[in-house]
């Protein structure tokens, strides 16, 4: 037995927090001891069961295949499709987003990230109006008023308020958690109200009113705000209004709570918006909650190679994008791809019931290295290795920070990238032997 | 209706097919006042039901929910009864909307059970 070793200041490839900090101590080729991470880190990195081999659906079952037997059937599809689309990607490395990018644009796919179920509406509000954004590091050294608005970190980023925000301790926060005003604004009391100053409830879906109202508060226009707005009173607006003015440097982080309920982008857009008007008071920044690790990653490397963050249609020779129509659930409800090739992500589970229906009727190619409910419906199944654990890359964090994640056990499985490769030179292999006439 | 993150959700959720991941996901949070209204105890089902689908999952009091409101770990039940409308932004409603509920002796579906009759 080969003697424990401790790598130290390992990236965790769970959240978008991406905390460089954790500890692993791995001893014979496994992850025995994970120390620093949270919950969510920990199980990641100490690992789940796993799918070990390639698998093509034969006579209705998946059965054991070679990497290239999968490859080539993984291209065969995707040539043979009027228009495949390409989802997922929040969970991979900017690398195999690249290599992706490049499969999409030569099979002339729709390329799709699991941001348009999570925060694509931030991403549509943040092109209207910009991001007054700023690094965690600074919220962390400078904030001393920071609002959680409809998002959870105690449960979806938990140590997001120990490193980054309301407990933290920094250069000009010695204070830590005693120094800052923490408010958080929520349709129900979540673990993260109840380490606030002050909780405000407001009624489901009513996130956009009550930021109008704060608005024109900030703005010195408190007269023509009505009594209650979304089940919060004048006064108490007129307190959290004076409180964000008073502010040194403040923050906003927003999460799902926003972009999920009605008003959705407009939401976001609106909240910029009184992030602007704060800033003609005193400095404030704002930031969404990144949920999967790299899904901030996705956007930056489709952004740089089409222009776009998200949804890009590539099917015409050139990117397009409207979300709406080029989105994966709108695509899938209107059952305008006819092929798809879900990577680091589980589309089944995780899109409405009548939206992952539609790919239960079409040829889906897999690759995740975890059996889930898109496994029952893939034609291809290919697993890989896990990033950040047994393959390193680059990843951004929520603020936009890149990241190398480190590798640190072997594994026998090929990553991401090498599979998008396989997957690419296969489709060049079967396009030359078409050219060639089948010869 | 809204669903959302947990720990117990972000923990097994690389492990959809796992015991764990359906006990903590397969659950629907309700208000103390709301799951006593409906004679609900501890371990009993509940039945909710839109224009959507109807799914079953195990009841859970939560008193920081407000009353009318649940709650359930997103995923795949919470997924059952969410239309495909996304407003030409590209993401449905997760958050926001309106459901029956109602207890129930009917059993809550494994993953599988849950797929099983998708695409047929």
């Amino acid at each position: 037995m080969s003697e424990a070793i401790i790598i130290k200041d390992a990236v965790c490839s769970f959240c978008g927090c991406l905390c460089d900090d954790i500890n692993v101590e791995v001893e014979g080729g496994m992850v025995k001891r994970v120390r620093h991470a949270c919950r969510l880190g920990s199980s990641k990195i100490m690992g789940h069961a796993r799918m070990e081999s390639p698998m093509i659906r034969k006579d209705g079952k998946l059965a054991a295949a070679s990497f290239q037997e999968a490859y080539d059937r993984a291209a065969e599809i995707l040539l043979a499709a009027a228009k495949p689309l390409l989802y997922g990607w929040a969970s991979t490395t900017c690398e195999a987003q690249k290599k992706g990018i490049l499969l999409a644009e030569e099979v002339g796919g729709v390329l799709d990230s699991t941001a348009t179920v999570c925060h694509g509406p931030s991403v549509i509000g943040i092109e209207e109006k910009g991001l007054p954004g700023a690094t965690l590091g600074q919220v962390k050294n400078r904030a001393d008023t920071i609002v959680f608005w409809g998002c959870n970190p105690a449960e979806a980023h938990p140590r997001h308020s120990l490193r980054y925000s309301s407990n933290s301790c920094g250069r000009f926060t010695p204070k830590g958690r005693e120094g800052r005003k923490i408010i958080v604004v929520d349709v129900r009391e979540t673990r993260t109200a109840k380490n606030a100053d002050k909780f405000v409830r407001i009624t489901p879906g009513s996130d956009y009113e009550v930021i109008s109202a704060l608005r024109m508060l900030v703005a010195g226009k408190g007269e023509t705000v009505p009594d209650e707005v979304g089940g919060v009173l004048k006064a108490d607006l007129a307190d959290i209004a004076a409180t964000l003015k008073a502010a040194r440097f403040g923050a906003v982080f927003f999460g799902l709570g926003i972009t999920h309920s009605r008003g959705r982008y407009k939401n976001i857009d609106n909240a910029l918006s009184l992030v602007a008007e704060l800033n003609s008071h005193t400095k404030f920044v704002i930031m969404p909650m990144r949920g999967h690790y790299n899904v901030g990653g996705i956007g930056q490397v489709l952004a740089w190679s089409s222009g776009y963050p998200m949804s890009v249609d590539f099917t015409r020779g050139l990117p397009y994008f409207n979300p709406g129509e080029t989105a994966a659930c709108d695509l899938l409800a209107r059952r305008d791809v006819d092929a798809a090739l879900i990577i680091a992500a589980d589309a089944v589970s995780n899109f409405p019931r009548a939206t992952a229906a539609a790919l239960a009727d079409i040829p889906v190619i897999q690759i995740d290295p975890y059996e889930n409910p898109t496994t029952l419906h893939s034609e291809v199944v290919i697993p890989c290795a896990v990033v950040g654990v047994e393959v390193e890359g680059t990843a951004y964090r929520m603020d936009g920070l890149a990241l190398r994640l480190r590798k640190l056990v072997d594994c026998s499985l090929p990553s991401d990238e090498e599979i998008l490769r396989g997957i690419l030179e296969s489709v060049h292999k079967q396009r030359q032997l078409t050219a060639n006439g089948g010869a | 209706m809204i669903s959302g993150r947990t720990l117990a959700q972000g923990a097994g959720c690389e492990s959809k097919m796992s015991p764990e991941f359906f006990k903590a996901v397969a659950i629907c949070h309700l208000s103390e006042k709301d799951f006593k209204s409906l004679g609900l105890s501890e371990g009993r089902n509940v039945l909710l039901k839109n224009e959507f689908g109807q799914v079953v999952l195990t009841a859970k009091a939560d008193a920081g929910l407000p009353d009318s409101m649940v709650f359930i770990p997103m995923g795949p039940w919470a997924n059952v009864i969410v239309g495909k409308e996304t407003g030409g932004c590209g993401t449905p409603h997760f958050k926001g909307l309106e459901v029956d509920v109602a207890a129930t002796n009917s059993p809550v579906l494994d993953i599988r059970e849950l797929f099983s009759g998708m695409g047929a």
